[in-house]
């Protein structure tokens, strides 16, 4: 099982094969254990990412908050969009237990060296887009996250049964929007439907490439960090969104989508290509959802300067 | 709405009525815009913690607007969000200092921590109102209010104590505020009855109580400096800033795009 560059100098196998022992009794691996420094660069690697993909989430539907058409649906949204700067809260605390701080991590991400979600490079372009996110991208994000949620790095499990829990209320409000569209007005049933086509490619590629080409997943299965693969978690995302979709009257924008005889729903071939440009940022918005964060750091750095300030004043105080 | 609220409304002299609908509608108004301009906040905050409170300041702040609406309801039949997408700057009744725009941080957090100090001095006063569906309202929306004083309080001490960039953009805020603070304590047509009749609570009175609370921080505490301009309220509340028609134009824009939405 274990392969052999995992090894790095000063690590024996023997500590590698205890390690792996360890995860196939399943038991979890906490900050302070012994792991394999390739353990702990791939958990850094995830967990910041995943962070700052709920960082970055926080924009496009962010800008709707402004507009959001009842006071309802307006509490509604800044109360998901908020949920997601929770969210990087706990995950920027997980990564923190192995040893790299959220400043360094914040400047990974403001400096372009990190990734986040390529999803959140999609514009939002009506207010459907908001409840088709919560309901496809959000749904797309539990199927994921739900198996995190069993993965081998204590801290980082914990958060994601956290996440998951919440993240079952943005995927309901999603889905119970998109269904009243869907059954509304004209206007409003072309705005879901609209959506539905903008969205649906997206959310079946954010579950990552497909498992012949995804270079990270050997390594993070056998250390228990990724329990599916991404075809196996992008098939049971299908499963279930696919009949609802159509449920609520709406078309998925793929002709050779299908059920096969074992009852899967079958997706027709997905365009990697755009994939890859947004990825690589060739394509979507990632120059404007970095510039957009860049901006509130940067505005926000009296602030932070002051709150330092402040609370050595008070340490001054009361060591006088 | 409940049969305590709709029974209350059956209690009320037309002109009482009437006059009770313009103060829910302002009291709701300031709200909605006030909450709006927080909400600009979301996903744009110095710190992800400030992105996670001042997000649950804004939705208290229209889960209020929303509870006076439904008083409001009781009252005419009227319709919250019909009355927050569908009415122009001209039938807003929000105070000119919540419609300027959200500023820096400094801006955001002294304008919260005046309006906290009247809304919580309002709400405590507003508990023993003699129209029970109002002071149950207040009761409630007391509780939260407390803890955003606590909040907005706490932040004016640490920008105007903080360094020299903090202390100076404080001071520019409270200088640009001060002068409108002063409409947040303008009756609306027929106040007078209501106060009279125990409803609502006085404002001269009010406008006491809260300056005895903010001078102190600001001056004392904070040290920060009151400006010269006379605390003036000027026109009424259905003069409005340049800047509500167009948040109101963006906030109103998907509502009014299908008007005849049964559901949103």
């Amino acid at each position: 099982m274990t392969q052999p560059q995992l090894v790095q100098p000063g690590e024996t196998a023997e500590q590698h094969a205890a390690f792996e022992a360890r995860i196939g009794r399943g038991e979890k691996i906490e900050p302070g254990d012994w792991m394999p420094a390739e353990y702990r660069r791939q958990l850094i690697r995830m967990i910041s990412q995943h962070a700052h993909s709920e960082v970055v989430g926080m924009l496009p539907e962010g800008e709707w908050i402004t507009r959001a058409p009842t006071l309802k649906r307006k509490t509604i949204l800044i109360a998901k969009v908020q949920d997601e700067a929770g969210h990087g809260q706990y995950l920027y605390h997980a990564a923190e237990t192995l040893g790299i701080s959220r400043e360094e991590m914040l400047d990974a991400l403001l400096s372009g060296r990190a990734k986040y979600s390529s999803i959140f490079n999609y514009p939002t372009q009506s207010w459907a887009d908001v409840g088709m996110i919560g309901w496809l991208v959000d749904g797309a994000a539990i199927k994921n996250q739900t198996m995190l949620a069993g993965c081998s790095y204590g801290p980082y499990s914990r958060a994601m049964v956290r996440i998951c829990s919440e993240e079952t209320f943005h995927h309901k409000q999603g889905k119970e929007m998109i269904v009243a569209y869907a059954g509304g007005t004209p206007e409003q049933r072309q705005m879901a439907q609209d959506a539905l086509n903008r969205w649906w490619w997206p959310a079946l590629m954010m579950l990552g490439p497909h498992d012949a080409d995804s270079p990270n997943t050997g390594a993070l299965a056998g250390w228990g960090i990724k329990l599916k693969t991404n075809d196996e978690v992008r098939q049971e995302f299908i499963n279930e969104h696919a009949p609802e979709l159509l449920e609520a009257g709406l078309t998925i924008p793929d002709p050779d989508l299908h059920q096969d005889a074992e009852g899967n729903w079958k997706h027709g071939p997905i365009n990697w290509d755009e994939f890859w440009a947004v990825v690589k940022g060739q394509q979507g918005l990632n120059r404007e959802r970095l510039g957009a964060r860049r901006e509130a750091h940067e505005d926000g750095a009296w602030v932070r300067e002051a709150l330092e300030a402040y609370a050595a004043r008070q340490v001054g105080q009361a060591a006088d | 709405m409940t049969a305590t609220e709709q029974q209350a409304a059956g209690t009320l002299s037309g002109p009482l009525r009437a006059a009770l609908i313009e103060k829910l509608t302002a009291l709701a108004d300031d709200e909605i815009i006030l909450a709006h301009r927080d909400g600009e906040w979301t996903g744009h905050a110095p710190i992800l913690e400030e992105d996670i409170a001042l997000a649950n300041i804004a939705q208290d702040e229209l889960g209020h607007a929303g509870l006076y609406l439904e008083l409001r309801r009781a009252l005419d039949g009227s319709d919250a969000d019909q009355l927050a997408f569908f009415r122009d700057a001209a039938d807003y009744r929000s105070a000119r200092f919540v419609e300027l725009p959200k500023g820096d941080w400094a801006f955001t957090m002294v304008r919260q921590f005046l309006f906290d100090t009247y809304e919580a001095l309002w709400l405590d006063a507003a508990r023993t109102s003699t129209y029970a569906p109002l002071a149950e309202v207040a009761e409630k929306a007391f509780r939260e209010e407390k803890f955003h004083l606590q909040h907005t309080a706490l932040w004016v001490e640490r920008l105007a104590l903080g360094t020299g960039e903090s202390r100076r953009r404080t001071q520019a805020a409270l200088d640009e505020l001060w002068p409108y603070a002063a409409q947040l304590f303008q009756p609306v047509p027929g106040e007078a009855e209501l106060v009279a009749a125990r409803i609502v609570p006085d404002l001269d009175k009010l406008r006491g109580s809260w300056e005895s609370f903010v001078l102190p921080h600001l001056t004392g505490k904070c040290g920060l400096t009151l400006p010269d301009a006379p605390a003036d309220a000027g026109a009424g509340r259905d003069t409005h800033t340049e800047h509500l028609a167009p948040l109101l134009a963006e906030m109103q824009s998907v509502a009014r795009a299908v008007p005849n939405a049964e559901v949103w």
